[in-house]
């Protein structure tokens, strides 16, 4: 009889720490999601009512004028942004490949994972700093393309320890067979390795994208802002992050509204550009692929 | 066709631990040759050496001579295109895992430019019926992962992309260990379909699958080749000493 409570109290116990542990866990989920719901809901309040037709189709009115749009500004971030992934995406990449398949316990590798991890910790108006004296200086003049650069920049480190992260976690054995085949090492890191990563990959990508679409410092001194129409590299270039910082300092109570509005659609668009590659990435994948 | 294979005074070394010591050996072609032998004695790297994977690890280290038909493989020829001709299956079953069930049988030929694809879809057909597993998966080709088969049709799937390539020689470093009994037994049968068209060497701890399908057996203690001789002989009627404590289970 005692031997059989003494069993019961102990499952009793036992699936009491099981509860435990699960609400536990919940609670933390909840506390991740939270501020991202809040954030959310609190910009949906206070931008939503400034969202219409000309927000997205007209540019700024001149100061003190009400209406106008940000048209200039969602195509500049998107022009600075492609900029930036064309330039940080490939370099950090083949970083990350360096790291994992080519130089692995080389004192040049170790070199590398180091710079990157300290370029990491840059804070973000040094990168504009950088990319004014390697751009702007020389060049003479504001440009969307500095404004990539810097960006692009922001974007090498994290691209790079993510990718070499993902491929040191492809087994040996799938190298193996493709080096067993015949193929060459370059075309099996590319093709096989490379390949079985690339979620991984894409991911580290779609994060690196992500932190600096919504980056204002960089650009301040690179791509500089722009009150009209401009998609040209070579010019100053109207961006999300700097026209909602322009106007959420503004005196004037419309151009606040308009700078809620703005990051209320920054954050969409960004939410929306990261599930697009999602979807385009993730088609054609296998039944059963792992 | 298979080829024959010629070993002398093959050393191999992984940093400073010498692995395999002075092996002298002929594998005759398009017969199955057992290697048998404790682990640790050195049978793996043997065969990683025939088509020189043993060198893909930075601390390895080989001298000796193989020949394999007429060609010396550490003179003649580059590591990447002996591995054309001597294809290996793993212990474990390696297929890609991003890949179709077809597309990792052509692997081989498609990483290395060819792109023809009426050919691809004959050798895919081909490989996969000499592999045993053609019925299995004629209906699934390019729709399912190679990852999705069960073990045992992953190890023929692995054995079908390594046909692929049209190779001279099999190597087979435990090629069942890792599997259940039936597919053992369909992985077997396969090797004595095989070794009509090619040369097999095929390392095991089994030693009643040695038997079963192998003509030529040796045997391997502390990084060198005791015996070699026929499989009958080395299992009934073995000259060392060693041999016979091996394989009536005294040690190992």
């Amino acid at each position: 009889m005692s031997r059989n409570r003494g069993r019961n109290l102990r499952s009793l116990w036992r699936s009491g720490v099981d509860h435990l542990a699960t609400g536990l866990a919940i609670l933390a989920t909840v506390l991740v999601v939270a501020p991202l719901i809040a954030i959310f809901f609190y910009l949906v309040y206070k931008g939503a009512s400034s969202l219409n037709w000309a927000f997205f189709t007209q540019i700024p009115k001149p100061e003190g004028e009400v209406g106008g749009g940000m048209a200039n500004a969602i195509v500049g971030s998107a022009v600075v942004l492609f900029v930036a992934s064309l330039f940080g995406i490939p370099i950090g990449i083949g970083g990350g490949i360096y790291l994992a398949e080519f130089g692995r316990g080389t004192k040049l590798a170790n070199a590398v994972r180091f710079t990157a991890d300290v370029l990491n910790g840059v804070p973000s108006i040094v990168m504009g700093i950088a990319a004014f004296s390697l751009i702007v200086v020389p060049m003479h003049h504001y440009s969307a393309l500095a404004g990539g650069v810097a960006l692009g920049i922001m974007m090498i480190p994290t691209v790079t320890r993510t990718t070499e992260e993902m491929l040191l976690m492809v087994p040996h054995s799938v190298r193996e067979a493709a080096l067993g085949l015949g193929v060459p090492n370059w075309r099996s890191v590319l093709s096989i390795t490379l390949k079985t990563a690339s979620p991984g990959v894409i991911t580290g990508c779609m994060l690196a994208f992500a932190r600096v679409a919504g980056e204002t410092a960089p650009l301040l001194f690179t791509a500089l802002g722009n009150q009209f129409w401009s998609v040209s590299l070579n010019h100053e270039i109207s961006a999300l992050p700097l026209q909602i910082y322009n106007y959420a300092i503004s005196p004037y109570d419309d151009q606040h509204r308009q700078a809620w509005a703005g990051s209320l659609v920054l954050i969409a668009l960004i939410v929306i550009a990261v599930s697009l590659v999602r979807f385009v990435t993730s088609r054609g994948t296998l039944k059963g692929a792992s | 066709m298979g080829v024959g294979i010629e070993v002398k005074a093959l050393n191999a070394w992984y940093g400073s631990n010498h692995t395999l010591q002075d092996i002298e050996l002929n594998i005759p072609a398009n017969h199955a040759t057992a290697l048998i032998g404790p682990s640790g004695c050195g049978k793996s790297t043997f065969v990683r050496c025939l088509n020189r994977m043993h060198e893909t690890n930075p601390i390895a280290r080989v001298t000796g001579t193989v020949r394999i038909g007429d060609l010396d493989i550490y003179h003649d020829i580059s590591p990447v295109e002996i591995r054309r001709r001597v294809g290996m299956v793993f212990q474990r079953p390696n297929p890609f895992p991003t890949m179709s069930i077809y597309d990792n049988v052509c692997s081989g030929l498609k990483l290395n430019g060819f792109r023809n694809r009426r050919e691809l879809d004959e050798i895919v057909e081909r490989s996969l019926r000499n592999a045993a597993l053609w019925d299995e998966v004629k209906d699934d080709l390019k729709k399912k992962s190679g990852a999705s088969l069960s073990g045992g049709q992953q190890q023929r799937m692995c054995i079908a992309r390594a046909l692929a390539v049209d190779p001279e020689v099999l190597l087979m470093d435990e090629p069942a260990s890792a599997l259940d009994p039936v597919s053992t037994s369909k992985i077997e049968d396969l090797i004595f379909q095989l070794k009509s068209q090619y040369t097999i060497v095929i390392v095991t701890h089994n030693m009643q699958q040695a038997a079963r399908v192998a003509e030529k057996t040796g045997f391997f203690l502390n990084g060198r080749m005791v015996e070699f001789d026929s499989t009958h002989k080395i299992f009934t009627n073995p000259s060392d000493k060693r041999t016979e404590d091996y394989i009536t289970g005294r040690f190992g």
